[in-house]
């Protein structure tokens, strides 16, 4: 059997933002550093690193995730997006992006990765939520800047901006 | 921040994976959502040199519903047993309870399984295990056997599970028709570890209470069932003896100073909390099983 002391390498493979990724890690490589050091994806922010502050959360199989929480080597079986999957280009941005800009609900911007991706995840479980019920939503996200207030009328913003878009191409 | 070294084992089987805890014995840790798991792992609380991760494990992933009891694998996420509404209907606790695990991006990998064989006592599920008087399924290399709640839980962080055991599933007792449940916790953050919490059910016939139990959460050792039922039985909605059913929470309940809260702190909260559920689940129209 191997020994723990020398470190196991091991071929992970990823399907990330829809293109399938490979990276030689060890097997203790948390999905964070893996996306941020082995994939080059540093869209995802790491915080805390024990799960408190939301920083780095990226979507597994669509559903909220803390990357910095789950192996690499555990998530190779799922489909893996990060906010560069949901938008990197400033003239086509996503409807939750789009809110954010509108609304100023990013001050330093290092915790907004993590909100992006959360509240993205949310508006498909619950397309109209109230401020209250947005509150709620983000509670598991830690802005240092404190910008909760503006960050809470994003989420509210961005459900009106599905809304404006589906009508648009109606 | 960052986990030490450690070997990674991907059985695909249970056979597999049992084979591979009777091989690494008390160097292996069995790894399945992994949310508490690995911030131990990180911060070097623990540094185990194998780790089972059994989550490409066939056939741990099942919900059932008896007659008698909720059956969940080993895989069940916290999030698809609060959306399983079959689970709801059997025992509503379930749902009450699964809605104040950690952050919804925290149950979406959480195994409920893992919550109870990992015997936080701020964890909400062992207390609804113990209320519900749930069965604890393990395998191990001597085989299979069950694990009645009330004898799995020995301590903070501990149970009489084997090091080379892992536990397949658990199954929640469903409570008597025309139980009514609650569960409140109150914590500093909305999914934050609580302060403290409880789990809550009532028997009733009419208005008039005929049973009553509890479960605590962050404020015993070990979850453990408080009989209300001395007090509470046989009195109306209208005229229950609230004080002295904080008094009970009162004597009952032994809280730990910490940073966040200190013991007397605790045991008020827990108290207060008691009386609030037990308030809101006699109330008509709400809670009802």
């Amino acid at each position: 059997m191997t020994d723990a002391a020398t470190e196991q390498l091991l071929e992970i493979t990823l399907r990330v933002n829809g293109v399938r990724r490979t990276a030689s890690a060890p097997a203790r490589r948390l999905l964070s550093d893996f996306l941020r050091h082995d994939l080059g994806l540093t869209g995802t922010h790491v915080g805390c690193e024990h799960g408190v502050c939301g920083a780095c959360t990226v979507l597994l199989d669509g559903e909220p995730a803390r990357a910095c929480l789950v192996f690499a080597v555990t998530a190779q079986a799922h489909e893996v997006t990060t906010v560069e999957g949901i938008g990197h280009d400033p003239a086509n941005l996503s409807p939750v992006q789009q809110a954010f800009a509108e609304c100023h609900a990013l001050q330093c911007g290092f915790c907004t990765p993590g909100f992006i991706t959360t509240i993205t995840a949310y508006l498909d479980e619950n397309p109209q939520p109230t401020p209250e019920e947005a509150r709620e939503a983000i509670s598991g996200n830690l802005c240092r800047c404190t910008g909760y207030q503006n960050i809470v009328k994003a989420v509210v913003r961005a459900s009106e901006i599905v809304r404006e878009r589906e009508e648009e191409t109606r | 921040m960052k986990p030490a070294p450690f070997v990674h084992h991907a059985p695909r089987t249970l056979e597999e994976a049992v084979a591979v805890l009777g091989e690494v014995g008390h160097d292996g840790k069995v790894l399945a959502g992994g949310q508490s798991l690995i911030p131990l792992l990180s911060m070097r609380l623990a540094s185990p040199a194998h780790l089972v991760d059994v989550n490409g494990v066939a056939g741990l992933d099942a919900v059932e519903v008896t007659d008698t009891h909720v059956r969940v694998g080993a895989l069940v996420r916290h999030a698809g047993l609060e959306r399983h509404d079959g689970a709801a209907a059997a025992l509503p606790l379930l749902r009450q309870a699964l809605r104040n695990v950690a952050h919804p991006a925290i149950r979406t990998r959480g195994t409920t399984v893992g919550s109870i064989a990992h015997a936080d006592p701020s964890g909400e599920m062992p207390a609804v295990t113990v209320l519900t008087g749930g069965v604890v399924e393990a395998a191990g290399p001597r085989g299979r056997r069950e694990i009645a709640a009330a004898d799995f839980f020995t301590g903070p962080l501990e149970t009489t599970l084997a090091e080379d055991e892992l536990v397949v599933a658990v199954r929640f007792g469903l409570l008597p028709a025309g139980t009514r449940t609650g569960f409140v916790e109150s914590a500093r953050r909305s999914g934050d570890y609580a302060l403290a919490g409880v789990a809550l059910a009532v028997g009733m016939d009419g208005d008039v209470v005929t049973s009553a139990t509890a479960s605590f959460v962050s404020v015993t050792p070990v979850p453990d069932v408080l009989d209300l039922g001395p007090a509470l039985a046989g009195r109306s909605v209208g005229d229950l003896p609230l004080d002295d059913v904080a008094e009970l929470v009162r004597s009952h309940v032994g809280p730990e100073s910490d940073i966040h809260a200190p013991a007397d702190y605790r045991r008020m909260l827990a108290a207060e909390l008691t009386r609030r559920v037990l308030t809101t689940t006699t109330t008509p129209t709400e809670g009802a099983a």
